[in-house]
């Protein structure tokens, strides 16, 4: 595990990914923060743990049949009430293929 | 009779309503009015819902009828989580205000369909990611017993609204203790179940892998009401197990308590120890055994938590990115859509985890995080199933210190600092329980503290047994 210390373009960086923006003024707090943060979870670090084996839990995941079909535009008006942009019973957002 | 009906337990409750002691209505106005005469100081609801005429008159008439389930009638607070169609469900935070349910919970519906009535929408840390609600974006909620400390979180209001009785009982969900803290704190009965024993359908999720819904209550009968209303095998959800899924273990006359003294040796109050020795003691007086239990992982499981816990947060929570519902900023691109909606929606505790459950899955840092953190919780399950040879149940107590105050834990490490006894059960998937066990006294307030039980997987009826014997209940 690393020590080094987080900076701010660390944390730049990492909103970027999220697609969050943190302030400029709030990159320090959140720099020192991780540093903590990262400190204690470094512990970790100490454990010796077996190769492998241990990850899976003891549940399996399952797949079920089709089942409990409604009619079409059953759920629609709830749905579509939610959207923040419509058209009719469309959502509308951005073009997000263009040509240049 | 002579308790308020407000104060009343769901089995006072429920004898009282088929004694014809009082209607339905009388203890339905008898919660929504505590509930609106208490709540501009505790904010313990962030919305009080209008009385359901309809589910009113129907419980009603089941009583009347004689075939009701215990909980026919029976307000309810709801955490701000869970999924209640046709209301609002913000998990407490800004990216949700204007969030409608379009369905019912798993755990909504089986409530509706035992008669239980819902006095509002309960305050929490914003996505259930804090100890106190400090980080709820409507403000914190506080703590009835002493109003300038909290009520512990992420389920802080719902424990509030239960402890001022503002509701008979209330729901929470657990991802790290965030049922059984708050019960310590407030005085109450929590329980985190087995994980998949209760449907996450329609639960705002946080950490998929340890979230559990389950009950906050004045007493373990109510608990055990709860629970066994709410459980079952869920088509909805894959996780939910049946009642074949773990080994039943035979129950014993005499119980075999497990105490991993090690852990108890630093970082913990000398009288909330003292309360919990007294308790080990009352239960050897009653003819049960203590047995000593080792550990050793327990030390790292917090660390393991604050890897695991971020990773999923990250993960579930990317989903909100102002397209279909929720906030919505917009921007010159979809890329600025998402980024304005998510920076105005989401309050600093939820960035803080986002960004650090980015870091610990980005490539580079997954293996020395991710990966050993999953490994290392794998030797925590191994570690647990190993003691519960030599015992039935591990105690400890809930929490080292009683109910803080406003702003006491105002670094983060300090704050995860809450859950250290709490999250193992989250990690290992067992069932847990916070039981009263007598109070601790702090600027001349007495505040309660909590014996925290875990059982093995799918034993969490064992939990209620042992949990009476702490409380003096009879089941």
């Amino acid at each position: 595990m690393s020590t080094a210390k987080a900076t701010s373009e660390d944390v730049k960086r990492l909103a970027a990914l999220a697609r969050v923006d943190v302030p400029e003024a709030d990159l320090e707090r959140f720099a020192a923060e991780f540093d903590s943060i990262l400190a204690y979870v470094g512990k970790l670090d100490e454990l010796t743990l077996p190769e492998a084996g241990l990850e899976v839990p003891p549940l399996h995941n399952v797949l079920r049949t089709d089942g409990g079909e409604y009619e079409s535009g059953t759920w629609t008006k709830a749905l579509v009430a939610q959207f923040p942009q419509k058209e009719g019973d469309s959502l509308s957002v951005k073009k997000i293929i263009s040509h240049d | 009779m002579t308790k308020p009906l407000n104060e009343l337990t769901i089995t006072e409750a429920a004898k009282g309503l088929r004694a014809k002691e009082f209607s339905v209505r009388e203890l339905w106005d008898a919660c929504a009015s505590a509930a609106a005469a208490k709540n501009p100081e505790l904010n313990a609801y962030l919305e009080l819902f209008d009385a359901d005429d309809a589910a009113i008159i129907a419980a009603q008439e089941r009583i009347d009828r004689g075939d009701a389930p215990m909980l026919c009638g029976i307000p309810l607070a709801m955490k701000d989580n869970i999924l209640v169609e046709g209301h609002v469900a913000s998990a407490a935070s800004k990216m949700l205000a204007n969030h409608v349910a379009t369905y019912d919970a798993t755990v909504t519906k089986k409530l509706k369909d035992a008669g239980a009535l819902f006095v509002g929408r309960a305050n929490m840390d914003e996505f259930a990611m804090g100890s106190s609600t400090e980080h709820s974006a409507y403000g914190p909620a506080k703590n009835p017993i002493d109003t300038g400390r909290t009520a512990g979180g992420s389920s802080g209001g719902s424990a509030a609204a239960v402890a001022a009785h503002m509701a008979i009982a209330g729901l929470g969900t657990d991802t790290g203790g965030s049922i059984r803290q708050p019960a310590a704190h407030t005085g109450l009965v929590g329980l985190k179940p087995t994980y998949g024993a209760i449907s996450r359908s329609g639960l705002i999720a946080l950490g998929s892998s340890l979230d559990q819904a389950g009950p906050l209550a004045k007493s373990v009968a109510d608990a055990k009401i709860l629970f066994d209303a709410m459980k079952g095998t869920d088509p909805m959800d894959a996780t939910t197990i049946t009642p074949y899924t773990y080994a039943p273990k035979e129950a014993r006359e005499r119980l075999r308590i497990g105490v991993p003294r090690h852990l108890l040796l630093e970082g913990l109050d000398a009288d909330v120890l003292a309360r919990f020795e007294e308790t080990l003691a009352k239960l050897e007086a009653l003819g049960h055994t203590l047995v000593d239990v080792s550990l050793p992982t327990s030390g790292y499981a917090l660390p393991v938590y604050y890897v695991i816990m971020p990773a999923e947060a990250s993960t579930n929570l990317a989903r909100f990115d102002g397209v279909r519902y929720g906030l919505a900023e917009r921007g010159a691109t979809l890329l600025e859509d998402y980024v304005k909606s998510k920076t105005a929606g989401f309050g600093s505790e939820t960035v803080r985890r986002i960004l650090l459950g980015t870091f610990v899955l980005s490539s580079g840092y997954i293996d020395a995080y991710y990966r050993k953190a999953d490994k290392a919780r794998g030797v925590l399950r191994a570690e647990y199933d190993a003691a519960f040879e030599s015992c039935d149940v591990i105690a400890f107590p809930t929490t080292p210190s009683p109910a803080f105050r406003f702003g006491e834990k105002s670094d983060p490490v300090s704050m995860y600092l809450e859950d250290v006894f709490t999250v193992t059960a989250n990690l290992t998937g067992m069932p847990a329980i916070s039981v009263p066990m007598g109070d601790v006294e702090r600027d001349g307030v007495s505040l309660p503290t909590g014996i925290h039980l875990t059982a093995p997987l799918g034993a969490d009826d064992l939990l209620f047994r042992i949990g009476a014997l702490v409380s003096g209940e009879t089941l």
